[in-house]
């Protein structure tokens, strides 16, 4: 380095009148929040994580799944069944309305049992000789369906060919009663009738159950890279040491980071569900008879209910990293924040409670339910919501004053 | 002015520091001078308030250090043995950003900012991001900073440290300016040389104890030695060998 022969300053200015610096203290924690912002804007990594994959992991995840199980299943249904059939010839008519129930006849081999046993075979259809007499008898003709039950692949196969037999059977059967002058309901004693109460809307958040899961992930993901970089990082490049000396109370500093990761979090909360909107568009939902419309107005609600759960991870994140002393240290712990979130739903997947009030003030939960209710369409309740909120951000109080006690001790700053 | 008196300061079993008494004054440049883990970081570090003594008395201009610790920071300018700069911003914004947190307003911190790139000699390098900063480049970057809000003291943390023998000139040049201009300096470093072309008054350290406190001259003399390092080797006794054994 060289320097210059000009004077640095005539005498040293002393400290300035306190008025002069009224109102630091405040403006300290816009001050910190206003560099980390403007420092991730310009992390390709950051901006990557926050703005990009964040938001675009869940709904494109939830959009391809859906549309491969959707397809699937509409692919199953229309595709003619194809059934290895033994004795043919002995139930013509039968075979014939099965294939013109969407049955494909294959041709027979000679150890049918043996095929289906070494999975050669999905399923087969035994006709027996003594078939056509019984028929004419009128005493039950049987036939013998050859299948693997351990085999789960070919239970909706299994399940179509015995729809088709048992449809046929039923007609024959009204056949039967009618040509004896009887009516065709007397063979059907007990009719029940299914009256799904589910709205379309309803089904649709059925399927969009994992919604609230990816929703919060969107966010822990949104912040993840600002927390780890404001404090393991600071600490890393031998920057906090310097910062912490200047005349600011330590627990502005880490407000103002808390603030600029949850403000990521936040935008990459409200990116997501943009996105989740749009994604709804290319859903082959209705092909189902479901809707699923993320419309402004659930957006909306959304936001408001998830805002204070942003908050509470987000100082989660910054009490976590800030006891890290690398980045890779931290990536190490934010990785097993991120599956905290997977608790409430695997909760609610294998134990479909119904909502009680408690469940609201369980953070997580709460919101998870709360989301769920919005989606369905249902109007939620000011008081449970208010619930869920206060619980959230006492919460983040608590973990904050957490985070403080860790940033207070005098080790913090010593790179080591 | 800066005055430490009799500090203490122990990590688990460890006394770091332990009995440490010394006066850095106005217009006078002060080495704090000590083999290596001789105790000089932590001693700055009570100083400058990023520690507290577990006993003993810190008053910087007067002020108590433990009862008005932010008082106390912003009389000084501090260049820590961490001198880390943030990578994605420019030079300016490096400094700025202190200036803001040391709470001056905009106006005075663009003229102020001026000021220090122009006597750094570093307006070609201001608006560049500091990655990729040489070690002179980042050093400067990080007194700047430091000297932002023209503190009357100054502590700097074995501030040549991987400098090269020109970096290492004008750094002493611009030592001697911030004395002349009536600054109290304090630094610490290991090197003799450094003591010797700079300092008014040395302080030097040992297992975490003041051994010897004067002008070099009187040191020496003190030793009855002719050159400093003798007088240094002397002075701290076998204390350097034992660090190192």
């Amino acid at each position: 380095m060289s320097v210059a022969p000009q004077p640095l300053d005539a005498a040293p200015r002393q400290p300035a009148a306190p008025g002069h610096r009224a109102g630091l203290q405040l403006r300290a924690a816009g001050i910190v929040f206003v560099k980390e912002c403007r420092e991730s804007l310009r992390d390709r990594r950051t901006l990557l994580n926050a703005l990009l994959i964040g938001p675009l992991l869940g709904p494109v995840l939830l959009v391809f799944l859906l549309r491969l199980t959707i397809t699937h299943q509409l692919a199953q249904a229309n595709r003619p069944l194809p059934v290895t059939i033994i004795g043919a010839g002995n139930a013509p008519n039968l075979v014939a309305a099965l294939q013109r129930a969407g049955l494909q006849v294959l041709p027979p081999v000679p150890d049918v049992e043996a095929a289906v046993r070494s999975q050669q075979l999905d399923l087969a259809l035994r006709i027996p000789a003594g078939f056509a007499a019984a028929w004419r008898a009128g005493r039950p003709a049987q036939v013998e369906i050859i299948f693997d039950s351990s085999r789960r692949d070919t239970g909706p196969a299994l399940q179509r060919l015995r729809a088709m037999l048992d449809r046929y059977s039923r007609v024959t059967a009204a056949m039967r009663l009618m040509t004896r002058g009887l009516a065709p309901t007397l063979s059907l004693p007990v009719v029940v009738a299914e009256r799904d109460q589910a709205t379309p809307q309803a089904r649709g958040a059925l399927l969009f159950a994992m919604l609230p899961y990816f929703l919060i992930l969107t966010a822990l993901i949104g912040g993840m890279w600002l927390a780890i970089d404001t404090t393991a990082g600071e600490r890393e490049r031998a920057s906090l040491e310097p910062l912490l000396i200047n005349p600011v109370p330590r627990d502005r500093i880490l407000a103002g980071k808390l603030l600029a990761t949850a403000t990521f979090s936040l935008a990459s909360l409200c990116l997501g569900l943009i996105a989740f909107m749009v994604a709804g568009a290319f859903l082959p939902a209705n092909q189902l008879g479901l809707s699923f419309s993320l419309s402004p107005r659930i957006v909306g609600a959304i936001l408001p209910v998830m805002a204070p759960l942003v908050l509470l991870l987000a100082t989660l994140q910054i009490l976590v990293t800030a006891f890290a002393h690398s980045v890779r240290e931290a990536q190490t712990y934010l990785g097993l924040v991120q599956l905290v979130p997977v608790i409430p739903s695997v909760v609610l997947g294998l134990m479909p409670l119904k909502a009680q009030l408690w469940m609201f003030a369980v953070p997580l939960l709460g919101q998870q339910l709360t989301v769920m209710q919005l989606l369905r369409g249902e109007a939620i309740s000011l008081p449970e919501a208010a619930l869920c909120a206060l619980v959230t951000l006492a919460l983040a109080g608590v973990v904050f004053l957490g985070a403080r006690r860790n940033y207070a001790s005098e080790r913090l700053a010593i790179t080591a | 002015m800066i005055s430490a008196q009799d500090l203490h300061k122990s990590f688990g079993v460890t006394r770091a520091v332990a009995g440490v008494s010394f006066e850095a004054r106005d217009g006078e440049i002060t080495g704090l001078l000590g083999a290596n883990g001789a105790g000089k970081t932590t001693t700055l570090r009570m100083l400058y308030t990023l520690m507290q003594p577990d006993s003993g008395r810190i008053l910087v201009d007067g002020l108590d250090a433990r009862g008005e610790p932010l008082a106390v920071r912003r009389r000084l300018g501090v260049l820590p043995d961490a001198r880390g700069l943030y990578r994605r911003l420019t030079a300016r914004e490096n400094i700025a950003y202190y200036a803001a947190l040391q709470g001056l307003d905009a106006r005075s911190a663009q003229a102020r900012i001026e000021l220090l790139l122009q006597t750094l000699a570093m307006q070609d390098i201001a608006d560049r991001r500091t990655e990729g900063f040489s070690h002179g480049e980042r050093l400067k970057t990080a007194l700047a900073r430091a000297l932002v809000h023209d503190p009357g003291n100054v502590l700097l943390d074995e501030p040549t440290n991987g400098l090269d023998v020109m970096s290492t000139r004008a750094l002493r040049d611009f030592l001697r300016r911030l004395r002349s201009e009536g600054r109290c300096v304090l630094f610490s470093t290991h090197v003799m040389q450094e003591v010797a072309a700079l300092c008014d008054r040395v302080v030097i350290i040992a297992r975490g104890r003041v051994v010897a406190d004067g002008t070099p001259d009187a040191l020496r003399e003190r030793a009855g030695e002719q050159s400093l390092e003798e007088a240094f080797m002397k002075l701290i006794g076998g204390a350097a060998l034992e660090e190192l054994a």
